[in-house]
């Protein structure tokens, strides 16, 4: 579904991606951890196409296209998905009418028929329960006055309708309590199959109680400096990032 | 500037020569205004209030008084507004019973010519014509209250709810050979607890450069509830300058909304004078402007009494090279305690090299009140541009919902629903000309 190879990347000229490799697979859960400034979230955001990184190296191949050649939108019409780390509060613009806009703007690109209004409320009315959508948080403007896990909420509400190929959740845990987590998590589940793959960005490994991984890779530095199965998370809640990064393990062990 | 009052002269005569049997204080009226006029003569950038804005191109331009002009049924339902039950439609700045709409209106409201009220409706309509708008230090006020040979009168006596809106619709018509230029004049006069809603539109059905010059002015009763709209959506090429004087007296209620959506060079006042106890105005806007366009909106505030709140918002839309003011004065006199005025002005701009000047103007005379004012000019959101194009949505559709969401705090408040809808659409299809200049660059 997924490679990367050799990425690089700078963001106003700070080089802060120095060669990542991965390679994620239909049905598979990864989880990228790494210390702050690791180049996480960026790794994040320029699968989305963030305007404000350049890339200088390597290449993103979405089922074997190139990821880097399409624009944003195209991206996420061909089932790209990023839960974004701090959802943008957007004023004047009803949160119904905006999911209403992004899930009829991907079955246009689909060739599917768009949803009238009555359909769409079908539609909100399945996903909305899941994830603890009322309807207050449906009518008021995207994501302004939001609670940081209502924020949350409305994002993983974004994927469950918009039901992408490759998700990747940014930080989607940051700001949250136990029950929200609970919650999030629970819906980041029910979009688990065969056909969707996923990548949880985290600094901890708290949300991977939940969200359970496949691979588990550590960034640092910009790069990936090890990967293993969901037990190298438990193993980095134990001895931190320190013993990454000082290099005591041989990477890959 | 001498030559110009001078090319105007015989006019303001001919306009009196054609007023054979206006009665007196009319004429009074008219003399006064005309020698002001002449006087004062049309403003410079070096006058404060016109510093941005330079009507030298009004000026130096040849204009001639509109003539006589027929609009058919057709082309009326043809334009963009003016369809609501209720019409008093003017061409050329002078009343046209044929495709007006003033059947069923409820007892005692006077609806259609100023012309024609003067002599009619003589015991009211002296007490308000030519005493609101100041034609004393106002040129262009001076200007239409010389030449304005009719307008739109309208008048609700006291207790009378206007149930359905009422359109005044003033439409420019000619076949575009020469400069002319309007003078549209209207009154309201709307009595104690008198309700109503009222458009006023100025459109054209004529091509090229032509001058609008219009004065209003809104006389709302003790208790009276005034919703105004007004639409200018008149040709590129066309200038605009309009006031509109409104007095609010005790626990009045009166509401304007601004839509100035075409023009050359456009410039409002709207000035309000919150004139009793409990008088209430609100003075919203919106402006949209591409090209070499400019907007230039200015309005006052007069809190004369205590107790009386005010609220503005303008927000502006500017592409291209199009320039834009906002003057946001607000006085609070002495005797105005307890006033609750509160000011909010922002633009967006869609291109580099678009600009706007902006002044909020706060002259506060009283020590007990509460004054707050907010500007804002930028650019589009580039993260919640990103944000939506992450979901789906092209550049273009993200652009038009994020300036969609902008102008809706004030297209929304439009309690008239084919008019908000008729907004709308000229909002979308300003946007597409937009996008197709520049797919074309």
């Amino acid at each position: 579904m997924l490679q990367i190879k050799n990425l690089q990347v700078k963001a106003e000229d700070k080089q802060i991606l120095t060669g990542v490799d991965l390679h994620v697979k239909a049905g598979q859960v990864h989880a990228i951890m790494g210390p702050n400034g690791s180049g996480k979230s960026t790794l994040a955001r320029v699968i989305a196409g963030h305007p404000e990184y350049v890339v200088t190296g390597g290449e993103v191949l979405y089922e074997g296209r190139d990821l880097l050649e399409m624009d944003p939108d195209e991206r996420a019409r061909e089932g790209v998905f990023m839960a974004f780390q701090y959802p943008v509060e957007i004023a004047g613009v009803n949160n119904a009418y905006f999911l209403k806009a992004a899930v009829n703007a991907k079955r246009k690109h689909l060739g599917q028929p768009e949803l009238d209004a009555m359909e769409f409320m079908e539609l909100i009315k399945e996903k909305s329960k899941l994830l603890e959508i009322n309807q207050a948080m449906l009518q008021r403007a995207v994501n302004e006055g939001f609670s940081g896990g209502e924020k949350k909420r409305n994002e993983i509400f974004q994927m469950a309708l918009l039901e992408p190929k490759l998700a990747v959740l940014d930080e989607t845990d940051s700001g949250l309590d136990i029950d929200a987590l609970k919650t999030v998590a629970a819906g980041v589940n029910t979009m688990r199959g065969p056909d969707r793959a996923i990548i949880v960005v985290t600094h901890y490994q708290r949300l991977l109680d939940y969200i359970v991984p496949d691979h588990v890779h550590v960034l640092s530095a910009g790069r990936i400096v090890k990967s293993g199965g969901k037990e190298l998370a438990l193993e980095l809640e134990q001895k931190g990032y320190s013993w990454i990064e000082t290099g005591a393990q041989p990477v890959g062990a | 500037m001498t030559q110009v009052v001078e090319r105007l002269q015989p006019w303001i005569a001919t306009v009196e020569g054609r007023a054979q049997g206006a009665p007196r204080w009319l004429q009074d009226v008219r003399d006064k205004a005309a020698a002001r006029f002449a006087a004062l003569g049309f403003p410079t950038v070096r006058d404060e209030e016109w510093r941005f804005t330079n009507v030298a191109p009004i000026a130096s331009t040849d204009f001639r008084p509109s003539a006589e002009a027929v609009v058919s049924a057709e082309q009326m339902a043809a334009l963009p507004y003016g369809n609501l039950p209720l019409r008093i439609a003017m061409v050329n700045g002078r009343f046209s019973a044929g495709v007006s709409r003033l059947q069923n209106l409820p007892r005692g409201v006077r609806a259609g010519s100023l012309a024609a009220a003067f002599t009619e409706h003589a015991d009211v309509v002296p007490r308000y014509y030519g005493q609101l708008a100041d034609f004393h230090s106002r040129s262009f006020v001076a200007l239409n209250t010389a030449l304005a040979i009719d307008g739109a009168y309208l008048y609700i006596p006291d207790g009378t709810v206007l149930e359905h809106p009422i359109e005044i619709l003033f439409v420019t018509a000619g076949d575009g050979s020469s400069a002319e230029m309007t003078q549209p004049r209207t009154l309201i006069v709307a009595g104690e607890r008198s309700q109503a809603r009222i458009v006023e539109t100025y459109v054209t059905l004529r091509e090229g450069t032509y001058f609008t010059n219009a004065v209003t002015e809104v006389f709302a009763g003790e208790h009276a509830v005034i919703d105004h709209y007004k639409v200018q959506q008149e040709g590129l090429e066309a200038f605009h300058i309009a006031t509109m004087q409104v007095n609010a007296q005790r626990s009045a209620n009166f509401s304007s909304h601004s839509f100035s959506l075409g023009g050359r060079l456009v410039r409002n006042d709207v000035n309000a004078a919150l004139d009793g106890e409990g008088a209430e105005v609100t003075l919203n806007g919106m402006y949209l402007a591409d090209g070499d366009r400019l907007i230039d909106n200015h309005t006052t505030i007069d809190h004369a009494r205590a107790h009386c709140p005010s609220h503005e918002i303008y927000k502006g839309i500017l592409g291209g090279r199009a320039r834009a003011v906002f003057n946001g004065k607000i006085i609070v006199r002495q005797d105005a305690q307890k006033t609750d005025a509160k000011q909010t002005n922002r633009a967006l701009l869609l291109s580099d090299s678009a600009s706007i000047n902006t002044k909020p103007q706060l002259e506060i005379f009283a020590d007990d009140v509460k004054c707050t004012h907010g500007a804002a000019v930028g650019q589009l959101d580039e993260d919640a541009i990103f944000y939506l194009r992450a979901r789906g949505l092209t550049y273009f559709e993200a652009r038009d919902m994020l300036i969609h969401a902008f102008a809706g705090e004030i297209i929304d408040r439009v309690q008239i629903e084919p008019l908000r809808q008729a907004l709308e659409a000229e909002l979308y299809a300003q946007l597409a000309n937009d996008l197709a200049e520049i797919d074309a660059a």
